[in-house]
């Protein structure tokens, strides 16, 4: 069993987001037979797709960085948490660029249940990257001017815990979202 | 275990801890007592104002064709009445309770996370009073505790009362979380050397159960309540049956929480009988294993029992089957626990303390509202009685007669180690005869009532139905001599905090680590820990020339780690 204290709150918190996001998949699963059409109309999921890569490997950069703490090599520490943060950024520009061609669309929030399941989803995932690119700016200060030991290897791995969470939650949204057309 | 009265003690009060005092002291603190106590405080304070909705219900319905309040002013005050006494009484009652306890009962110095513990409470109290707020604010909200959609649709209630009850409970939910997860983590790694998870008190298993419920289960509130926000504020669609969205989705996120939620309520109530009773039976509890497996049961079942709120919805018969299986199965867990409290009384040298008082009445009375709740997942019956006042009697059965009258057992038990002096047992027992008869005078008859076909939540009743107006009086004249019992207990706790006997370390005779401290404990806690070879480790104090046990040390459970992050506790 875990026996830090900081690994298990950020484990539990985690799995309580799962819940969260779960509610919000169903509720789109929930009208995706009405809203099946605009989605398949109005998305894309190329384009999105080559941002959400941005995103899966940033997972892996996450990753790379966690290793380099462990190693205690602070150059690739910020190497490879800078890269996480730039791999964020792009997704989150991916999205932007993507609500904006929408709008001007005239998809928004209120005009459908598309609209509406969309982009609470969708926008509450984007809220959570953003949470988690303000966690890794305060890694990567950390590790360009903080002390020593800092970041603190524990504080590496909670980050990392919550990117990878953030990461498998839009695998699960992209999935439902953007593909199920084509099943 | 009473020597410890001889030793001199120049701090036996909690007014006279250094560093407890001034206001400031109270606002800052992230000690997980003065936190406990202040959430406790808060509780009753809110208690106190459900108890003034509740009575103004009762008088609206003293009579028939009663005009004491408005119809409109009615609804909103069975929904705050509702709303309070969950998320304002009940939850934070029990956070108090857990956040004092925990911590003292597993021998840790804090909670894991104190300034997350602090936020938690100022949450609170901020989602508290943004929901009193609303009546300032343009009118309280007037769906009931549920709201259901779509009655809450901007369409149909445009006052921004709805809004307010949302924005509360996001808060208050989002803090909750927070303390459950802090709550888990303290109990799974800070525990003291020795004090594995099989030997901690069962209170400390019924709060992680509760918590791992409260952390699974508020995240669908959340959401919900986050849906609903929008709806309302930024006009999508999602429980709005005129553009396509489905009210049946608000009730199934809304129940999903719903039904843990009342296990979260319930479940501290029984940790804190199983403390109670083995004290004043001078026993130790019967088959503690069970108890904590059917706890464990319970949490995982209470998140597949949500639909039998909704039978009357038009569900499928095969998803009504299931459910109401699975609502019976329920029943044999919680069953297991009153046998084992039963059993643990039996063949005892009780002593009918005011707190033992409470907790057999709570046996009691929750079996009747365990009960009456079973009857719902019999479909017909549900079907009857679905909506009626059957519902409200179970309902106070098993939270004011059960959760409540469980937690005030654990007032009177813990009161002495909380303040250093005795709540007054003669008071405290006029306070139990009058709230048990007050109690079941207000809502036996309604049991009666809902058969009769009484619905909830209505304003007002015609004249000339003879048992619907007898039994009304009867139960608002009830509620009266109930109002009066609180009384005398704010009274009782109110006298005693300033004139109370001295209690000493352990009054009770107990046997968890809270009693191995001073009474109040001091900032620290503990001066030094006894060591832990059982469930019982004050009993093992004061008999260890016996057979003193350091084989047991070398269990294989998890090892607390006390020595993982040096610094982090002193």
């Amino acid at each position: 069993m875990i026996k830090n204290r900081v690994l298990v709150g950020m484990i539990l918190f985690v799995a309580s987001e799962s819940i969260f996001f779960l509610m919000l998949v169903l509720a789109y699963v929930h009208f995706h037979n009405v809203t099946g059409a605009t989605a398949a109309a109005q998305l894309d999921p190329i384009k999105t797709g080559l941002f959400s890569i941005a995103l899966f490997s940033s997972s892996f950069t996450m990753w790379l960085a966690e290793i380099a703490r462990k190693k205690e090599n602070a150059a690739l520490v910020r190497l490879w948490l800078f890269t996480t943060i730039a791999l964020g950024v792009t997704f989150l520009t991916g999205q932007g660029i993507e609500y904006a061609r929408l709008l001007m669309n005239n998809i928004t929030i209120s005009r459908d249940l598309f609209g509406s399941t969309f982009f609470t989803l969708t926008g509450f995932h984007g809220f959570h990257v953003l949470i988690g690119l303000l966690l890794l700016l305060l890694m990567f200060g950390l590790a360009v001017a903080g002390r020593k030991d800092e970041p603190t290897h524990v504080g590496m791995q909670s980050v990392a815990i919550y990117w990878h969470f953030v990461d498998a939650v839009w695998l699960v949204v992209f999935s439902v979202v953007y593909l199920w057309r084509y099943v | 275990m009473t020597e410890a009265s001889g030793t001199h003690r120049p701090i036996n009060w909690l007014a006279e801890i250094p560093e407890y005092q001034g206001l400031w002291s109270w606002v800052t603190s992230i000690d997980h007592k003065q936190l406990g106590i202040m959430y406790i405080t808060s509780a009753l304070f809110f208690f106190l104002i459900g108890l003034v909705l509740a009575l103004m219900m009762r008088i609206q319905l003293m009579v028939p064709m009663n005009h004491f309040v408005s119809q409109d002013s009615y609804n909103q005050i069975f929904t705050m009445h509702g709303t309070t006494m969950i998320f304002l009484m009940g939850m934070p009652l029990l956070f108090g309770f857990s956040v004092y306890l925990v911590p003292l009962m597993i021998g840790a110095r804090d909670m894991a996370f104190p300034r997350l513990n602090s936020m938690g409470f100022w949450v609170y109290i901020f989602g508290a009073l943004m929901l009193y707020f609303s009546f300032m604010g343009g009118g309280a909200p007037a769906a009931g505790w549920f709201s259901y959609a779509p009655l809450t649709e901007k369409g149909f209630l445009s006052n921004p009362g709805v809004d307010y009850w949302a924005l509360s409970l996001l808060v208050i939910g989002i803090g909750s979380v927070a303390t459950g997860i802090n709550l888990i983590a303290t109990i799974l790694t800070l525990r003291a050397p020795g004090m594995t998870l099989q030997r901690v008190p069962l209170f400390v298993w019924m709060m992680l159960t509760t918590s791992f419920l409260v952390v699974l289960s508020f995240p669908a509130l959340n959401a919900a309540i986050i849906m609903i926000l929008f709806d309302r504020l930024l006009n999508t669609h999602f429980f709005s049956p005129a553009h396509g969205g489905s009210p049946l989705l608000w009730q199934n996120y809304f129940w999903f929480f719903g039904h843990p939620e009342v296990y979260i309520l319930i479940l501290p109530g029984f940790g804190v009988v199983t403390e109670v009773i083995p004290v004043f039976s001078r026993k130790t509890i019967y088959g503690a294993g069970f108890l904590a497996a059917s706890t464990v049961a319970i949490g995982f079942l209470s998140f597949g029992v949500w639909m039998h709120h909704m039978f009357a919805t038009g569900l499928g018969f095969s998803v009504l089957y299931v459910f109401a299986l699975s609502s019976l199965f329920i029943a044999v867990p919680t069953g297991i626990k009153v046998w084992t409290w039963i059993a643990t009384m039996w063949g005892g040298s009780i002593r009918f303390s005011t707190a033992m008082l409470f907790a057999t009445a709570f046996i009691i009375q929750f079996t009747i509202g365990g009960l009456s709740g079973v009857t719902f997942a019999v479909i017909p019956l549900d079907w009857q009685l679905t909506d009626s006042y059957f519902v409200v009697a179970h309902i106070h059965y098993v939270l004011l007669g059960g959760m409540m009258f469980a937690m005030i057992s654990g007032i009177y038990y813990w009161f002495p180690k909380v303040t250093g002096r005795m709540l007054s047992e003669k008071l405290g027992k006029w306070h139990f005869w009058l709230m048990v008869l007050g109690f079941n005078g207000t809502f036996l008859g309604m049991h009666i009532l809902g058969v009769f076909g009484m619905p909830r939540r209505v304003w007002t009743y015609p004249y000339g139905l003879p048992v619907v107006s007898a039994l009304n009086l009867f139960s608002s004249l009830s509620a009266f001599v109930l109002a009066g019992s609180i009384v005398l207990f704010f009274w009782n706790m109110a006298h005693s905090f300033v004139k109370g006997k001295i209690a000493g370390d352990n009054p009770w005779e107990a046997w968890t680590l809270e009693w191995a401290t001073t009474s109040p404990p001091a900032p620290e806690n503990f001066d030094r820990l006894p060591p832990v070879y059982s469930r019982r480790p004050l009993w093992d104090l004061t008999h260890a020339a016996q057979e003193p046990k350091p084989a047991a040390q070398e269990s294989t459970h998890t090892e607390p780690d006390s020595g993982s992050e040096p610094g982090e506790q002193p």
